[in-house]
């Protein structure tokens, strides 16, 4: 067999499986004995349990709930803290929090059961909105404020002075909703039984963080519970901390009647209950001088972030991060604020709380360039940030970075300098663009102070097996990270394995998660692998290492100042629209994008990654609309909340730019999220310049268009 | 009620006896194991559940296993090792159209059908032809890219 080169294409090592119909997903095992469970859930936003009545239970079907934890064990799930409490006890606080568990062999059998659970309430006033949160509606939730995070970080002179100097103050508020993820298999988990430990087949990103989420509920160790990691039928962040929800419940259940117990959520369910993105609320206030230079930005940033804290105060941090976008202003304040309402906590979604901010300064930046009769492009490209370029957080750019050469390629190819001239203002066409970047892994110094990746090469003969606990959820991680190892070892990729993680078997490398996995990862796969074949001769041998920082990265998590990332990738997007006149129905009628992802480790699944990501991005902007009347969310299924399909957009032209990232395997940067985080204002941009109108939030489906359209707006 | 259900599936005879509101999906992904059968939404939205019925593309969990008999089923498992079967299979995967993976038994159905009438077809007609079938990772491109190469790879086998 041939050897293979970091630059050959390869093909997807998991797609003939998955093509063939023969890739194990959670729903497609069976084990002897199985039960299945159902949810008894929460059917109010807000209010004190006053009784709980459960039918008469045939023999062999049960009822579990906190009632059932040990008293070993507390009814909480550690996720950053231990808020979110597996069962509902004395309270509920969002639609469709778990109460119990019914669990038995007879699926049809179960739902009569769940049909004739009766639950008494006494219903509070839920805070649903934002705004509700902040007016402490129904009365706080948490604290006396429900403030569930905060933080705020500065650059450059007091903005009181700032203020004080400029000629005008543009201010404008822009919002974004919920996103549902849609991963097109629903979330699932299985609970067994195996030589003496709980094991657990899961839907899941993080292996690891389920371990260390639910060992509390019975009071013991996180060896006891072996996570194996099923084929994952894509995740986008929901399966991050999310399959904690259906595990916890699972191992109680598990603990008291040890059999095999089946839970997989249908369509609906995993609709209404399950985490969403973050809804945003983003208020500018932008200093100008009488040219409409900017001289500085304040921003105060909401997060919706329901009735738990989850990983909101992280995916906050991140807002707050690129509330500048990719811009050195001289002067920032930005405060970002995560409110607790009685919604579905909201939860990890690729871009992780970047992308609400990055939509309000792109979006916010196209008011201000028209305003003062600037081309969007322009204006913008006067304050890209530069290779050692102050980032908000007082850290330094330490990239070479490639925007300008990104936006004459996206400009070039999409012929923006002609279109803007063909297409008045108002004309039913246009064309948008915008520039975007992610910071790659974790913030500041998370890796080397919080997970502490590990990595395990184990050679036999002349096979080798990758030993971690990164996970393939559909964004070709199982063929990444067998190249790297591969390319370093000078073996064809057929010689490398890597199954999907037991946790009893692999070493915790950390969350599938902040587009880390590649440059994190791969990073330690390639030392590894270095030495590896160093020592080839020696025979049968494994070669473990740990993470190790890039020096040269000062960063204080206490003040959030310093280099608040390893390295960013970037991107620059530009859409083209038709709007249909009498139906105010947007036809995209082209796409174009610039990502500097460093070096890509394989082409062909970046390429996957870019369409699927800016897909999913202008969907963001369009038509994914969930929204949330009085606690509930009113789309629950595919047919009211539409995803794009085969139709929705043209065939996209995509470029990179070549920038090797000195701290990356091959010169590799993350990519997953990024291809995310752009190309929505991009959209709005042009459906902007089409119709003559201002949007100050996303999505906007053609029903929300013509209301702008009537407002004059 | 139960009722005597007697159809093919994969050129198999089968006979199912039961309330004949069982939807297809759960027969053959729960009796006859073929769990190549995907189910994505349980609302025929998605089409990860697509199989051939007589010729033609359907979406089986909304079709009650009552109204297949005396039909002829073909699923993923009928057709992954036929010629046809292989070449969309190959294409796929060299083309780059599987990321998760769960939409693609279905795709592959799709494009089955849709290459099996139209030996030819446009960019279009493939946008068309698999717009019934949702994909949340990929945003079609490469598996549209990935039927034009089993068209061009394929050759003579769709004619
Ligand atoms: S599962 Fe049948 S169409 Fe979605
Ligand atoms: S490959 Fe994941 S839904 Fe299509």
């Amino acid at each position: 067999m041939p050897l293979t080169g970091i630059d050959d294409r390869v093909v997807r090592v998991d797609a003939a499986a998955k093509a063939r119909g023969e890739a194990r997903y959670v729903c497609d095992y069976t084990f002897p004995d199985m039960l299945y469970a159902y949810m008894v859930r929460s059917s109010i936003p807000r209010g004190t349990i006053d009784s709980i009545s459960i039918p008469k239970l045939p023999d062999g079907y049960y009822f579990i709930s906190a009632a059932d934890i040990p008293p070993e064990g507390k009814n909480e799930l550690w996720m950053i803290q231990k808020d979110w409490r597996c069962f509902a006890e004395g309270d509920v606080r969002y639609v469709g929090e778990t109460i119990g568990l019914l669990v038995g062999p007879d699926r049809n059998i179960l739902k009569y059961l769940l049909d004739h659970v009766d639950i008494k309430y006494t219903e509070g006033i839920p805070a649903v909105s934002i705004d509700d949160g902040i007016a402490c509606k129904g009365g706080a939730i948490v604290g006396e404020d429900n403030v569930l995070c905060q933080l705020y970080v500065e650059k450059g002179k007091p903005m009181s002075e700032v203020f004080a100097e400029a000629d005008s103050i543009y201010e404008e508020t822009l919002e974004t909703g919920f996103q549902e993820h849609v991963h097109l298999e629903t979330n699932a988990a299985i609970v067994t039984e195996e030589d003496g430990k709980y094991a657990i087949y899961a839907s899941a990103q993080c292996p690891f963080y389920i371990r260390k989420s639910v060992a509390g509920l019975l009071g013991i160790p996180q060896e006891d519970i072996i996570i194996r990691q099923t084929t994952t039928g894509g995740a986008f962040g929901g399966k991050e901390h999310f399959p904690d929800v259906l595990c916890g419940p699972l191992l109680v259940a598990e603990h008291r009647i040890h059999k095999p117990i089946k839970l997989v959520f249908d369509r609906e369910e995993d609709m209404l209950y399950s985490v969403k993105r973050h809804p945003s609320k983003v208020t500018y206030r932008t200093a100008l001088d009488k040219d409409g230079n900017i001289l500085g930005i304040e921003g105060l940033v909401y997060y919706n972030c329901g009735a738990y804290l989850s990983a909101s105060y992280v995916v906050l941090q991140r807002g707050v991060f690129h509330a500048n976008g990719v811009y050195d202003f001289p002067n920032t304040y930005v405060k970002g604020i995560g409110i607790a309402t009685n919604t579905f906590p909201s939860d990890a979604f690729r871009g992780f709380g970047a992308p609400q901010t990055l939509f309000a300064i792109e979006t916010h930046l196209d008011h201000i360039a028209r305003k003062f009769g600037f081309d969007p492009a322009e204006y913008k490209a006067r304050y890209f940030i530069k290779q050692g370029g102050e980032t908000i957080t007082n850290g330094h750019i330490v990239e070479r970075v490639m925007l300008p050469e990104m936006m004459k390629q996206v400009v070039d190819a999409s012929g923006y300098e002609e279109k803007i001239r063909k297409y008045p203002i108002g004309s039913g066409r246009g064309i948008g663009i915008s520039f975007y970047n992610h910071g790659g892994a974790f913030t500041g110094n998370g890796e080397q102070a919080i997970i502490k990746a590990h990595a395990r090469l184990v050679k036999t003969g002349g096979r080798v097996r990758i030993e971690v606990g990164s996970t393939e959820m559909g964004q070709g991680f199982q063929t990444a990270l067998r190249k790297i190892a591969a390319v370093v070892l000078g073996i064809p990729i057929e010689d490398v394995d890597y199954d999907n993680p037991d946790t009893s078997l692999v070493c915790d490398s950390g969350p599938t998660a902040a587009s880390r996995s590649t440059m994190i990862v791969g990073k330690i796969v390639e030392r590894c692998a270095a030495e590896m074949k160093e020592r080839w001769a020696e025979g049968d041998f494994s070669v473990e290492k740990e993470y190790e920082h890039p020096e040269g990265h000062p960063w204080d998590q206490s003040t959030f100042r310093g280099d608040a990332y390893l390295g960013y990738g970037w991107g620059c997007a530009a859409v083209e629209v038709e709007a249909d006149k009498l139906t105010n129905e947007i036809h995209v009628t082209g796409i174009w994008s610039s990502h500097d992802i460093g070096h890509a480790i394989d082409e062909l699944i970046v390429h996957g990654q870019v369409n699927g990501g800016i897909a999913q991005s202008i969907g963001y902007a369009s038509m994914e609309k969930m929204e949330n009347r009085n606690g509930y969310f009113r789309q629950s299924s595919m047919s009211d909340y539409v995803v794009p399909t085969s139709m929705e957009f043209p065939k996209q032209e995509w470029f990179l730019v070549e920038n090797p990232y000195e701290w990356g395997p091959f010169g590799a940067k993350g990519m997953g999220e990024l291809v995310f985080n752009g190309a929505d204002a991009a959209y709005i941009d042009a459906v902007e310049r089409a119709l003559g109108i201002t949007v100050h939030r996303i999505p906007m489906p053609p029903e929300d268009i013509e209301e702008a359209l009537g407002n004059g707006q | 009620m139960v009722s005597r259900i007697e159809f093919s599936v994969n050129g198999r005879k089968t006979v199912f006896s039961g309330n004949p509101l069982t939807r297809l999906i759960d027969v053959l992904r729960e009796d006859l194991s073929l769990t190549g059968v995907k189910e994505g939404c349980g609302e025929g939205e998605c089409g990860a559940c697509s199989v051939i019925k007589d010729g033609r593309l359907v979406t089986s969990c909304i079709i009650p296993v009552g109204a297949v008999n005396g039909s002829e089923i073909l699923t993923i498992e009928g057709i992954r090792d036929t010629d046809k079967g292989r070449c969309l299979v190959d294409a796929f995967a060299e083309g780059g159209a599987v990321q998760c993976g769960f939409c693609i038994p279905g795709m592959v159905m799709a494009a089955y059908a849709l290459l099996s009438s139209n030996p030819n077809p446009s960019e279009e007609d493939i946008r068309r032809g698999i717009s019934g079938n949702i994909c949340r990772c990929t945003g079609y491109d490469l598996i549209v890219e990935s039927i034009k190469l089993a068209v061009r790879k394929g050759g003579d086998l769709w004619a």
